[in-house]
């Protein structure tokens, strides 16, 4: 009896919080639906913002670019990456300790820090700042992410079955082909789905490396809420939730119980 | 196969151009001299490290001190519990559970603090049902202060806590709080004896992140403090692109790339200690 | 008897650990040999070096006269079966067992031959497309060994294949085991821990203790003619007697009688010994089909165990006084 009020009291709270943590998203995109352009007075349905951002050649442009350099990113990123967790996995290396920082650093140091360190790099090496100084940026950042979540699926993995494989006559490359890739595979399209979205949402450090022909996204919706409260941005966040949530829900289905194998060793 | 080394070497190498050099650099710029008309020459000086420790910057370093605790704390407050709740979750609910928190984490912190100021502006939705319901006469001035910055900081980070402390609680061996039971505890004090020392890791590790990613912010300072509040991120992004004081940028970044690197390390050194003990008892065993 | 297997001067060292000081050992064509010992004893450790898993830190491993020592796993025409089976999940039951004859590149017509055979012995047929995670300890283990033996090998290695089944079940695949080895007249190369098990399928057996042979032979010789005290403790139960200068005294407890104590010595029956001790019955432990009685002696304290039967006219009671016999013949002398 008493665990029960225990429980429910818990509960709550937690859903509270939770409803904390998504309220304000679901005012955002409530409004983006709002007909007027003075936010809290809510006078009317409406898809127009919506329809004027998809006229919004800006828009557009700097949608194609995030999509464009995202792409891009992700593939390099998750290529350099898998290898990298590959090779971690299977080898001893002598400087691991150098390895695991150079891994973790990226993602441990303030993202400010981060990207201001590739502006001067770029600047210093007289490279003009555009789309391709962002995705020389967004991969790096992306490509710790990918060994992490790579390595965490191989961390996991049963090398009795590589055992057997070679047992029942398959090369290394055979066995890894048929067998331990394929087990894998979920945990390189999470990876690859993190490094996109890690992409499509970066915001400060694409602030610090893009040119001034190269928005993103992101940075274009910062430019909207300097100039003012429009429910333009409105449509625009909620698009980009929208991606975002979707890309999470899909790479974290791929990847079943990354908890609980830990816990098994 | 001496060549599959070798695969490391491609993201390694990447690494080190694209990360530890720009690092290298900036450490480099940060004792280098700045024009009047804004570049920067690599004139030794000490100069930028000593400006940081004026009042008005040593101040601001406060305040984001300060911030970054109060937000550390709240977002403990508010995230243990729901760590804790998804714990408690069948098995199944588990996982599904974690995504729905950790959704808004993926969202970036723009789009997150825009949503605030949706809400707290003066024409924004908490004024205007006030006002519709006469409880107030006169817009509050809810955004643009300090307190604005801190609420957008705990609603920014506040998945960054709930995932390490979940990993813990979930890790905890639940036959022990059944031990304590058998011995007479209730479950509050099992909890405060038991459950809460045992998921230190995890608060720790939660806590290490928020306070790291609350020093570096600027982006929820910037939407939500407007001018007034300047924290430590505001002014490095102020150094770099309105003041093009790229030096005393550089200084201040290192000063906070430190500073997150020192936490990390004491916490890495803790966390060692700890899985020492763990050993030590479990070859006593 | 052709030779199989020969394991020559092996030694085996982990870091500073010698697992394996060093053995040699032969195993001859058709032979069910097992490995037998105590956990860590070095038998797992020896049987992945005849896989090919493990390399050994010395000596040299031949399989059919050829020296193998330095030839990984798939080209060796060994397979093994595995302790928890690594079924690989990915792959349906006829997908596994396809996966050896894919690697040799042998014509896919015959790959399916082989298998539908396979599957028939095994019993395996309408199983074969399920995935190793819709199916029981059981059947898995059955997958295991079709996917082994589909590929023909000149010897079959069993890593402890039945530990992880319950009682009933294990000793049905002992059976079926013991009976798939004879028929298809292969090597088997079996490992266990359980003394039962290996007793009850082997041809031979060697027992292995911290990587040294203790003794190896076939299964009657082991438990009538123990050559150690480790043997005689690990293979069934015994009861030891030692006196100083002495060999020890090894006698099972089957062998062993007891009459009330009561009973007058000179007028003994024939077929029967005089008592080589007396003292008092302290326990009784029911086991099912038998009973245990455990006796202290007076002379010394020492605890003797022997048998009663549900049959037994004479049923022992905690108290009882007794006389203690055995024929000297059954007596084993062993030297520690």
């Amino acid at each position: 009896m008493k665990k029960n009020w225990h429980s429910a009291l818990l509960f709550s709270y937690a859903l509270a919080v939770v409803a904390f943590l998504y309220l304000p998203l679901m005012i955002l995109s409530l409004y983006s639906f709002n007909d007027s352009r003075i936010n809290a007075v809510w006078t009317g349905f409406t898809l127009k913002w919506y329809a004027s951002l998809s006229h919004n050649t800006r828009v557009l442009e700097a949608l194609t670019n995030s999509l464009i350099i995202a792409g891009i990113s992700t593939t390099i990123s998750t290529l350099l990456g898998t290898f990298t967790a590959l090779a971690l996995n299977k080898y001893q290396y002598k400087h691991k300790n150098f390895i695991n920082g150079l891994v973790y650093l990226p993602i441990l140091i303030p993202e400010i820090v981060m990207g201001l360190s590739l502006l001067v790099l770029f600047s210093q090496m007289s490279i003009a700042l555009g789309k391709n100084t962002l995705i020389l940026a967004h991969i790096t950042f992306c490509i710790s992410f990918v060994i992490i979540t790579v390595g965490a699926r191989l961390e996991g993995r049963r090398t009795d079955l590589e055992e057997a494989a070679g047992d029942l006559y398959a090369t290394p490359f055979q066995t890894f082909r048929y067998i331990t890739f394929p087990l894998i595979l979920p945990g390189i399209i999470a990876g690859a789905l993190i490094a996109f979205t890690l992409s499509i949402d970066d915001f400060i450090i694409s602030f610090f490396v893009a040119g001034p022909n190269s928005t993103t996204l992101p940075l274009y919706i910062y430019a909207m809420v300097k100039r003012g409260i429009s429910p333009e941005i409105n449509a625009l966040s909620t698009c980009l939730m929208c991606a975002t949530v979707s890309l999470v829900v899909i790479s974290q289905i791929l990847q079943p119980s990354n908890f609980s194998n830990k816990k098994k060793h | 196969m001496k060549n599959g080394k070798l695969l490391v070497a491609p993201a390694i190498v990447w690494l080190i151009i694209f990360f530890a050099i720009p690092m290298l650099m900036v450490v480099a710029v940060s004792f280098a001299t700045r024009t009047p008309y804004g570049q920067v020459i690599f004139k030794f000086t000490l100069g930028n490290y000593v400006r940081f420790l004026e009042p008005l910057y040593l101040k601001i370093f406060a305040s984001t001190l300060v911030t970054a605790v109060v937000t550390t704390v709240f977002t403990f407050l508010m995230g243990y519990p729901v760590a804790y709740a998804i714990a408690k979750l069948p098995k199944k609910w588990q996982q599904p559970g974690l995504i729905v928190v950790m959704i808004p984490f993926w969202i970036n912190f723009l789009i997150r603090s825009y949503a605030w100021v949706i809400i707290l502006r003066s024409q924004g939705v908490v004024n205007t049902i006030l006002l519709k319901l006469g409880l107030i006469t006169q817009p509050l001035s809810l955004l643009y202060n300090d307190y604005a910055v801190t609420l957008g900081m705990i609603y920014a980070l506040l998945p960054f806590m709930v995932l390490p402390i979940y990993v813990s609680i979930e890790q905890l061996d639940k036959r022990l709080l059944e031990a304590a039971s058998d011995l007479g505890a209730s479950p509050l004090v099992a909890f405060q004896k038991i459950t809460l020392p045992l998921t230190m890791p995890g608060i720790a590790a939660g806590s290490i992140l928020v306070f790291i990613s609350s020093l570096g912010m600027f982006v929820v300072p910037d939407v939500m403090g407007g001018a007034k509040s300047a924290l430590i991120g505001n002014l490095i992004q102020n150094q770099f692109l309105s003041a093009r004081d790229w030096p005393f940028g550089s200084a201040l970044s290192i000063v906070l790339a430190i500073l997150a690197l020192v936490l990390i390390m004491l916490y890495y050194r803790v966390l060692q200690q700890q899985k020492g003990g763990q050993k030590h008892e479990e070859k006593l065993a | 008897m052709e030779e199989m297997i020969r394991l020559e001067n092996i030694t085996k060292k982990f870091d500073d650990n010698i697992i394996i000081p060093k053995i040699n050992l032969t195993i001859y064509d058709g032979e069910f040999v097992t490995l037998l010992g105590p956990s860590g004893c070095g038998k797992t450790t020896l049987l992945r070096m005849i896989a090919g898993l493990e390399t050994p830190t010395t000596g040299k491993v031949y399989i059919d006269n050829e020296d193998v020592t330095a030839l990984a796993p798939y080209k060796r025409n060994v397979n093994m079966v595995f302790q928890n089976y690594a079924l690989f999940p990915h792959m349906t039951v006829r997908e596994n067992i396809r996966f050896g004859l894919l690697m040799k590149k042998v014509p896919r017509e015959e790959q399916d031959q082989r298998i539908d055979q396979v599957l028939y012995l095994t019993q395996l047929e309408k199983l074969q497309d399920r995935l190793p995670q819709q199916m029981s300890g059981g059947q898995q283990q059955r997958v295991a060994i079709a996917r082994a033996l589909v590929n023909n090998p000149k010897v079959l290695l069993l890593d402890e294949p039945l530990g992880a089944l319950d009682y009933k079940l294990r000793k049905k695949m002992q059976l079926e085991l013991k009976n798939l080895q004879h028929g298809l007249g292969l090597t088997f190369i079996y490992v266990t821990h359980d003394q039962e098990e290996a007793l009850t399928m082997s041809d031979r057996v060697i027992i292995i203790n911290a990587g040294r042979i203790e003794q190896d032979d076939a299964p009657n010789k082991l438990y009538n003619e123990p050559a150690s005290t480790f043997v005689a403790n690990f293979v069934g139960e015994s009861n030891f007697f030692t006196e100083e200068n002495s060999p020890t005294i090894v006698i099972r407890p089957e062998k062993i009688n007891l009459r009330p104590e009561e009973v007058d010595e000179t007028k003994l029956p024939e077929g029967q010994a005089p008592s080589k001790y007396f003292g008092t019955v302290v326990d009784l432990v029911f086991c099912g089909n038998i009973d245990k009685v455990y006796v202290r002696l007076d002379n010394n304290n020492q605890i003797v165990m022997t048998y009663q039967y549900f049959d037994d006219v004479k049923r022992w009671q905690i108290d009882d006084r007794v006389g203690i016999w055995w024929f000297d013949k059954d007596e084993v002398k062993v030297n520690a």
